[in-house]
């Protein structure tokens, strides 16, 4: 009795955070502006504008995705191979990042990419051509990489450091390769590290509208943007939530692959 | 004649300040049991390491068959290793794991197939090539990293304190097994414990480590039946050590009592360690032994009575089947063959890796 007190604000919490909004985006999804039952809202994921608004923020967050595990995975090899004095710092600095505002950090790529910004006045002085990346995809994406690339590290990293050191000598020992090793030994067992990476790049770069806003220039438009100017400018919540809920489809979709990987939870990093 | 297979030559390691292992030397010869043994620390388990191809030493180098081996890596050396904590492959199976080192080697399937069935075979575990590895309990895994070794046909396997979680039964039913893989494989055994008893009963040779130094190297019987010196006179089975006093050759006096004796060579009223094994020291009526003695102590350990007794200053411990209970009055004899002489130390330098646990 008295335990089931203690989760009491726990379920309040819950309860307003959770499952309130969601009823009411349940609610505003499948009504309309006079409050009529309606799936338009839904559907309406397949007018082009939106279906490409989705299909733009599925690729890029698959490309950003994709790049920071081919960052992550090496890079969490050479931090447990290191020795542990130095890993704790090299750890920290990877991490630091996470610690500024993400705002400030997104906006920071501005600065460092627009066409009079940093990079370009670099590239001048260097005698080379400009590059306009900004408000480009590839600008969102090396945004996303950059923001979200630490929570693809870590999850990695974990799983790596949990892996029994006999375990990577006894295969060597059995005659094994670097590559071998690699193959048969270090990367299935960080699959679950690596699935719980996929997610906590995936989901947040399919939903973000502040990345594609800054480094987007307001001109390319991802789901995220779609939604959130149904929510402020058009004040169409009716439209914004039937989209929100197509979208969390997705989230779930991925989420529940990617626990398949991670059946233990082991590589879980919240 | 014996032939040997691997050579350490002057081997010294260090982790940081610690020096694990010193100048140090050992021969193994083809087909033999050789047992490290010593308490945790004493450089053990990096010797076998070194072996293995794991630690690289300071100085000093690795022979195997005559060839220098110690830059060579792991994978490249016909040595196997049982790890203490079997470190088998948790996401293959029972039989991929068997196979993992067979399939690197390129068999065919059908090989690679029989040799599993074998291994398992080998170490009574036929039918469990499907299991997974986390179903099965800490004797079977060992049992699995053991296969998984062997099916491999190693010159030498190295096994590091591999029976250490394993319960009494199981533990010596898997040192029968160890010793008859050993005559029937023809496979060198390199096998670290720091269990004595495990070392008694599998080795062709004993060799006795601690703070990085070699002991005492010998059969099982001449390092139980003579230690050299306290600490392996200490460290194998129990032991009462005595200080004494060598009177003459064959005369030594331990507590103001005469003992005859049957080492020689010691010179005379040269002060020595005395060695004599508690199960070796006969209890009788009080005045019909060497020494008289009060019963100050008994506790019934299983085969025997394991007792204390006050006598000459010293308390001694005896083993007897037959109890005396505490406060009796008895006498003690031993009979000169029991009589163990040792060396005392000479310099502070000795003296440190007698007692340097």
């Amino acid at each position: 009795m008295y335990r089931k007190l203690m989760a009491t604000p726990y379920l309040f919490w819950v309860l307003c955070g959770t499952i309130i909004p969601l009823c009411m985006i349940m609610y505003y999804g499948f009504t309309d502006r006079t409050g009529n039952f309606t799936v338009s809202n839904v559907l309406a994921i397949f007018q082009p504008v939106h279906a490409q608004a989705l299909g733009l923020a599925l690729l890029l967050a698959f490309v950003s995705t994709l790049i920071c595990l081919l960052l992550a995975f090496p890079l969490a090899l050479i931090l447990k191979g290191s020795s542990w004095g130095r890993k704790g710092f090299i750890v920290f600095i990877f991490i630091l990042p996470m610690w500024m505002n993400f705002l400030l950090r997104t906006m920071a790529w501005q600065v460092i990419l627009e066409k009079g910004g940093i990079f370009n006045t670099l590239l001048t002085t260097l005698h080379l051509p400009t590059l306009d990346i900004i408000n480009t995809p590839a600008a969102i994406v090396l945004g996303m990489v950059y923001d979200f690339l630490p929570f693809m590290v870590l999850p990695i990293y974990n799983t790596l450091m949990k892996i029994d050191d006999n375990v990577i000598e006894a295969a060597y020992d059995l005659g094994a390769t670097k590559g071998k090793v690699l193959k048969d030994i270090l990367l299935p067992l960080s699959v679950p590290g690596i699935a719980s990476g996929i997610t906590m790049v995936f989901v947040p770069s399919l939903t973000t509208f502040v990345i594609s806003n800054i480094l987007g220039g307001g001109k390319i438009y991802l789901i995220g943007n779609i939604i959130e100017q149904e929510f402020t400018t058009s004040a169409n919540w009716n439209l914004g939530s039937g989209l929100s809920l197509v979208m969390m489809v997705f989230i779930v979709i991925s989420m529940g692959a990617m626990s398949k990987l991670d059946k233990s939870g082991e590589g879980n990093f919240i | 004649m014996k032939t040997s297979l691997i050579e350490l030559k002057n081997i010294t390691k260090a982790f940081e300040d610690n020096v694990v292992l010193d100048d140090f030397s050992l021969t193994v010869n083809q087909n033999e049991f050789i047992t490290l043994l010593g308490p945790s620390g004493c450089g053990k388990t990096t010797t076998l390491r070194i072996v293995g191809g794991f630690e690289s030493p300071d100085s000093g180098r690795v022979f195997f068959e005559g060839k220098d081996i110690t830059d060579v890596p792991p994978n490249k050396r016909h040595i196997n290793t049982v790890f203490q904590k079997y470190a088998l492959f948790p996401h293959m199976n029972v039989g991929q794991n068997i196979a993992f080192g067979l399939e690197i080697s390129g068999k065919s399937d059908a090989y690679i197939k029989d040799k599993v069935r074998y291994g398992l075979k080998l170490v009574n575990l036929e039918g469990f090539q499907n299991r997974k590895i986390e179903s099965l309990s800490g004797g079977q895994q060992q049992r699995v990293a053991m296969a998984r070794a062997i099916v491999n046909e190693p010159k030498v396997l190295l096994l590091d304190e591999p029976l250490g979680a394993l319960d009494l039964k199981l533990r010596q039913d898997m040192e029968y097994e160890l010793i008859r893989m050993k005559n029937e494989l023809g496979i060198t055994f390199i096998y670290v414990t720091h269990d004595q008893e495990e070392a008694l009963t599998m080795s062709d040779k004993v060799v006795v480590m601690n703070g990085g130094y070699i002991q005492q190297m010998g059969t099982p019987e001449e390092i139980y039946n003579e230690p050299e010196n306290a600490f392996v006179a200490d460290f194998i089975g129990d032991s009462n050590i005595i200080d004494g006093i060598m009177m003459e050759d064959r005369v030594v006096k331990i507590c103001d009592t005469i003992f005859p004796c049957v080492d020689e060579g010691f010179g005379t009223k040269k002060p020595v360690d005395v060695v004599i094994r508690p199960e070796d020291l006969i209890i009788g009526k009080p005045g019909q032994g060497q020494m008289d003695g009060e019963v100050i102590h008994n506790v019934f350990i299983g085969v025997h009575y394991e007792m204390e007794i006050l006598a000459g200053g010293f308390e001694w411990l005896v083993q007897n089947t037959v109890s005396y209970p505490v406060g009796a009055k008895v006498s003690m004899s031993v009979i000169p063959e029991n009589i163990q002489i040792m060396h005392k130390p000479q310099t502070k330098e000795e003296e440190a890796i007698d007692t340097d646990v």
